[in-house]
């Protein structure tokens, strides 16, 4: 999970990162009235910051310097409803101003390719990390961070000095590398990025901006992560699935797809994609792992979840019976049928199943004494992608 | 011969009294694996019946591998415990830990990776005593032989084909598809960002069997473990490679259902990876089934 940055700011604070004071507002009128709150307590300028998942804020122009608090009205209302790389702005950030003397660069992130941790540190901050990378290497230091080790108040100097930071931010920097290591291993993050990291007038560092990734598998010890979930901007069926324990993503297209195991389903997408290109470019309109167990009531979920989608023209469920046979997963479809029924839910698009691997024959039986209205069997998972695909072209 | 499990490995189970675990247990025995115990320190002394089979369940790995010879462990314990019981083992220098769980906090896992690679923890090459596979993964399985983990033995034959995948069901799949002609050893390797056993540490094992002839593999979008790989086949295996790779479909920064398959910017698509192995020769199929025809076809010329 992605926090925003002012998410970010508040877990930094938490941890004794010195960060810039500032609030959250909603409206215009509430971003005046922090304004006003900054004016009354001797800061009059402040900066205006959009609240959106992704980089490049600025240059989209959705971050700007305000000198009063009229000025700042002006400019969240103007950054509000504003839509960056896809994200519409909901909140900005009012943040006192800072006299900015240097900007520098500093994160922590998981190295998948090394299995370890990476610290990287620049001189160079303010923009892309990779562009410094690509233009200024030797500017850009990226130091590995054992897990066993962890970051001491020794090794965060260290790493600020291959930085190269100045010898005046030095001190300062290594202080916050240290509590920003703290907040890395504490909130099970995969990143935490300042960027810029500043130096001020009056020598002091703080975290000018804020990213961070929390780890979803380490939910079970981290209770408070799950009120930083953005409700608001999440699609209401990914909502409404997750609150059902169902991993499901959503998709543009019109061939729902119910599957088992992340890598069958992952490749079932691609699949009916493959298959859909002759047939106008069908696509599928979702991810839905059902998992290992298949039972009746994780299929009606799943198939609920997937006929909410009006895009929906046709359903493809892809179920290769390992541990869970066949036979246990068209009882299940079959009895998923009459649970919804039970619920007043009505199967009304067509569903292509096919189910390969243990006891599939005697899996595909089940189905066909079933005689479900609307459900098709088909063998193979080409075929049958081409056919939920040529179903939904028809639907459409 | 098989890579790293045989008929003659002994097994056991962390966890073999939860739930998963001793359904597990069951069917690995069913499909003819030497289990000969399992570790809870708070149950050590009892045991536990299997269709007429008692498992004694020792207080720790060390102890159970000084009591039974045991070479293997299979680890199902829940996410929370999971760090423990792999730490458990690594101290134990049990030569291969199956690590089943899913929903492991990367920072645990991050942390026993580098616990396995510490002083006194790795062998004179500088590779743990204790190989890792997972975690979040269905096992190994040598069919025929042995098979540690969750991978369904009934589904597949013994055969020359190697296969190595992040992903379960598209392993089942490929077994499957491919049962005629038969499997010397399956590996899955798992679906988190960050695992212990690689493609390149299997490819690297499936080259130096002599019963391994041809390897399937098989990738997903996130990391770039693939394109890695193919940059080892180019230098280090002669042995023809078919590989498939999952998620084209997959938009950018969603988790599709594991942890690590995730495209993060421009990084981690599918398609750079399938680019990454065909330019080091290696067949990639569109579909599973197109993947599974390439290596029918690569045996039959053979």
């Amino acid at each position: 999970m992605d926090l925003f940055e002012h998410q970010a700011k508040e877990l930094f604070a938490q941890y004794g990162v010195p960060v810039p004071a500032g609030k959250v507002a909603r409206t215009p009128q509430e971003a005046r009235a922090i304004a006003e709150e900054f004016a009354a307590a001797g800061t009059s300028r402040v900066v205006v910051k959009a609240q959106v998942k992704t980089g490049g804020r600025g240059k989209a122009g959705g971050v700007k310097l305000a000198d009063s608090p009229a000025d700042a009205e002006e400019k969240a209302g103007r950054i509000l409803g504003m839509d960056i790389k896809g994200h519409t702005v909901h909140k900005v950030l009012v943040e006192e101003a800072s006299s900015i003397a240097q900007e520098y660069y500093f994160s922590f992130l998981l190295d998948r390719a090394n299995r370890t941790f990476l610290s990287i540190c620049s001189v160079e901050g303010g923009m892309e990390i990779e562009e410094v990378a690509a233009t200024n290497p030797d500017a850009v230091a990226k130091v590995p961070v054992s897990a066993l080790a962890g970051v001491d108040r020794v090794t965060a100097r260290e790493i600020a000095l291959k930085g190269r930071l100045p010898e005046q931010a030095l001190e300062g920097a290594a202080e916050l590398i240290e509590r920003l290591w703290a907040v890395f291993v504490d909130e099970d993050a995969t990143l935490v990025e300042v960027n810029p990291l500043i130096l001020t007038a009056d020598g002091q560092v703080k975290a000018l901006d804020g990213k961070v990734t929390l780890d979803g598998n380490a939910e079970f010890r981290q209770e408070d992560h799950a009120a930083l979930e953005d409700e608001a901007s999440a699609d209401p069926l990914e909502a409404r699935a997750k609150a059902k324990d169902l991993n499901y993503v959503k998709l543009d297209g019109t061939v729902g797809i119910i599957g088992n195991g992340a890598g069958l389903v992952m490749s079932t997408l691609d699949v009916v994609a493959y298959a859909g290109e002759s047939f106008g470019g069908q696509r599928p309109a979702n991810f839905l792992d059902i998992g290992g167990g298949a039972s009746a009531e994780v299929m009606a979920n799943g198939l609920e979840i997937v006929l909410s989608d009006p895009s929906v023209k046709s359903v493809f469920v892809n179920v290769f019976g390992g541990i869970t046979s066949c036979d246990a997963v068209a009882n299940g479809i079959v009895s998923a049928y009459q649970l919804l029924a039970d619920r007043g839910e009505r199967v009304d698009r067509p569903l292509v199943v096919r189910l390969d691997g243990n006891n599939a024959e005697l899996g595909r039986k089940i189905l066909a004494d079933a005689a479900l209205p609307g459900v098709e069997q088909v063998e193979t998972m080409d075929d049958a992608a081409k056919r939920a695909a040529e179903l939904a072209a028809a639907g459409v | 011969m098989a890579i790293w499990l045989t008929e003659s490995s002994k097994v056991i189970v962390q966890g073999m009294t939860g739930s998963e675990g001793s359904k597990h247990t069951g069917r690995m025995l069913r499909a003819g694996t030497d289990v000969v115990g399992g570790v809870n320190a708070r149950k050590a002394g009892q045991s536990v019946d299997f269709d007429g089979k008692a498992l004694p369940v020792y207080g720790t790995v060390a102890e159970a591998m000084a009591e039974t010879g045991a070479d293997v462990s299979v680890v199902f314990v829940p996410p929370k415990f999971t760090k423990d019981a792999v730490t458990e083992a690594i101290d134990a220098e049990i030569g291969l830990c199956v690590v089943i769980t899913e929903g492991v906090p990367v920072h645990d896992t991050t942390w026993f990776w580098d616990y396995a690679l510490s002083e006194g923890k790795v062998t004179a090459d500088g590779t743990p005593k204790t190989r890792i596979i997972g975690p979040n993964c269905p096992g190994i399985a040598s069919p025929g032989k042995s098979n540690a983990g969750i991978i369904p033995a009934d589904i597949t034959t013994p055969g020359r084909i190697g296969l190595v995948s992040k992903s379960g069901t598209l392993t089942y799949q490929m077994m499957y598809e491919l049962r005629d002609i038969g499997f010397s050893t399956c590996v899955g390797i798992g679906g988190d960002p960050v695992i212990g056993t690689t493609h390149i540490d299997a490819l690297k094992a499936f080259q130096d069997d002599p019963d391994t002839e041809a390897i399937v593999m098989i990738g997903e979008i996130g990391g770039d473990a693939e394109e890695r790989a193919a940059a080892y086949i180019e230098e280090h295996v002669s042995k023809p490679v078919v590989g498939y790779v999952a998620g084209f479909t997959a938009p950018e920064g969603k988790t599709m259902g594991h942890a690590g398959a995730i495209v993060s910017g421009s990084s981690g698509t599918a398609q750079a990876k399938k680019e990454a192995l065909e330019k080091v020769g290696v067949r990639v199929g569109k579909t599973p089934s197109e993947t599974a025809r390439l290596m029918r076809e690569l045996m039959r010329s053979r």
